[in-house]
């Protein structure tokens, strides 16, 4: 059976990259970090606005199982996908928000609640639409379940070339994010 | 022996990749030599052809969206006479329309591939809903009697390991071959290791090489399948999908239907034993062998572990060809198994094949897909199963 490092949902809502930050955070491990990543992501028919998760299963083996059945880290960038999904956190769960998109309730068990509010720094960036690169860098910072330079190398081939130093500088942001 | 050749190193994207399902089928079909597809726009099976035509520019193939998936499915065997490995990739509502250019194609005997990302149904359904409810339509589908190879993948490295297998059957047989994916499969994205050109070996087709003027379409070979040629290499013949002799030409009597139709069934049939491929896990002490295909095993593999682990002796058998079904290798494991448990996303159909081949000797359990997951289920009903005194007639089904 695989050795498990973690189970690791996205939520939010279509637009926001939430599905592209599974993608990023499962090629940064499974290919930059040599570990193994597994990714399935539920969307509705919208284009955007509708309900959005991405489910990541990373492990050090092959996945056996790829879906998330408890997670250690759920990713909240919307208030309806934090209220769906926060009953599948684990008790020692990690909770990372936008603050100013999601209020969460006071935490279960020892669940860790590291809230930034990145949508507001990738306004400041001048581009709402990366952050979830913002929310990207703090995930690495907190979780510390990818490297810095493998996620630095999976969102740099991950979006348009001619954003990349942006994005870079989101990731950045968030990543040096005082928690 | 057949004499398989390398992989053309153009199609070849050689590496670790870290791709969905839909895009690792193209890379398979790539790998394998596909130059051509047609299709028509569908969830969940859209990426694949976003994927082609990206890669189309460097690989030199070619794309078109028709108007819809009956005359996408035509297009496609057209392409493959001209000498052209196509394929099409569509999703339960496409593959129903491409019914009726199936049977053409085991009429005509174009080789080709078929790619159906299974989502839930009757109809419409839901888009984005994952499903194995085709499965059945997959071995049926078509009109009149015939025979018909579908594989099943169960992972994005399984998508593109078993559409280069699809290819490469196809050419051997001369068959359309389906590779019946689904919305997990085809939507999930994990590492895809693709080999270099010179591990990936490609069935060549087989042409005709004699002269021009006795050149006979339909005339088989010993092993009931006819070589080809290319159109449009100056050959004179016809193909229809009315009952037809060597020529082509369409001759309505008895005898030419059962000389027409009878090689298109024995084709398969003969070498069953060469085209049925299984994966097997711990079969050999097992006292209930999960038997499963496609996105549910996985969830057999974490159930196996886990009974095994409360020491159960399960085993695996996940089918590669789903059609034809590994009749053989299931009747001898119902010799020595008290039960088999069958998961499936639908509402039981290849369970029916697997009652079918357990010829009474063992207990068959039916575990539908529930939206908490599979293995849950399928723990309990190892679990139930072993308590049965005897073997009951008919599927049992614990709940649901």
């Amino acid at each position: 059976m695989g050795v498990k490092m973690a189970e690791i949902r996205f939520a939010g809502y279509g637009g926001q990259g939430i599905i592209r930050s599974g993608i990023i955070v499962g090629k940064a491990a499974a290919i930059y970090d040599n570990k193994f990543a597994t990714m399935n992501q539920s969307f509705g028919p919208e284009a955007r606005g509708g309900a959005c998760s991405s489910q990541l299963v990373l492990s050090e083996s092959k996945v056996l199982y790829p879906y998330v059945t408890v997670s250690d880290v759920l990713v909240a960038m919307s208030q309806a996908g934090y209220e769906k999904f926060e009953p599948e956190l684990s008790e020692e769960g990690l909770l990372l928000i936008d603050e100013d998109l999601v209020k969460p309730k006071p935490p279960r068990g020892r669940i860790k609640v590291f809230s930034i509010p990145a949508t507001r720094f990738a306004e400041e960036l001048g581009n709402r639409i990366i952050a979830n690169v913002v929310m990207l860098g703090f995930f690495t910072a907190v979780t510390k379940l990818v490297s810095k330079e493998g996620m630095e190398k999976a969102v740099a081939d991950s979006v348009p070339k001619r954003f990349v130093k942006l994005n870079l500088e989101a990731f950045n942001r968030g990543y040096h994010y005082k928690r | 022996m057949r004499r398989l050749m390398r992989a053309d190193p153009k199609g070849v994207l050689t590496g670790v990749h870290s791709l969905n399902g839909n895009q690792a089928c193209v890379e398979g079909a790539l790998a394998a030599g596909c130059r051509f597809l047609a299709a028509y726009p569908i969830v969940p099976a859209i990426e694949a052809w976003e994927w082609f035509l990206e890669r189309a520019k460097d690989v030199g193939a070619t794309f078109i969206q028709m108007e819809d998936e009956i005359s996408a499915l035509a297009a496609v065997l057209g392409a493959s006479w001209t000498g052209k490995r196509s394929m099409t990739i569509t999703s339960g509502p496409g593959f129903s329309l491409m019914m009726e250019h199936l049977g053409l194609a085991v009429m005509l005997e174009t080789p080709c591939v078929i790619v159906d990302v299974q989502r839930v149904g009757p109809s419409i359904g839901t888009p984005d809903r994952p499903a194995q409810g085709d499965m059945m339509q997959a071995r049926w589908g078509s009109h009149g009697d015939y025979e018909i190879i579908a594989l099943s993948p169960s992972s994005p490295q399984e998508m593109f390991d078993f559409t280069i297998k699809a290819f490469n059957l196809s050419e051997r047989y001369r068959v359309p071959v389906m590779v019946m994916a689904d919305r997990e499969v085809a939507h999930r994205k994990e590492e895809v290791v693709i080999p270099p050109p010179s591990e990936i070996m490609v069935e060549p087709r087989r042409y005709y090489r004699g002269a021009k003027s006795r050149y006979l379409p339909f005339k088989r070979d010993r092993d009931f399948v006819p070589p080809m040629v290319d159109i449009g290499d100056g050959y004179r013949f016809h193909v229809t999908g009315l009952t037809h002799d060597d020529r082509g030409y369409p001759i309505m009597t008895e005898e030419c239907q059962e000389y027409n139709v009878h090689p298109l069934v024995r084709k398969i049939r003969r070498y069953v034993d060469e085209i049925v491929q299984v994966q097997e896990a711990d079969t050999e002490d097992a006292e209930v062998v999960i038997i499963s295909y496609g996105a549910p095993s996985r969830a057999a593999l974490k159930a196996m572990g886990e009974a095994r682990r409360s020491g159960v002796k399960v085993g695996s058998l996940k089918l590669v060809t789903v059609w034809p079904f590994p009749d053989k290798r299931v009747a001898e494991l119902a010799k020595k198994v008290k039960a088999f448990v069958v998961p499936e996303m639908n509402y039981g159909q290849m369970v029916l094949e697997v009652e079918r081949c357990s010829h009474g000797r063992a207990n068959v359990v039916f575990v539908p897909y529930e939206e908490k997951g599979f293995e849950d289920d399928l723990l309990s009903a190892i679990r139930k199963v072993c308590q049965e005194k005897k073997v009951r007639e008919g599927i049992i089904q614990y709940h649901g």
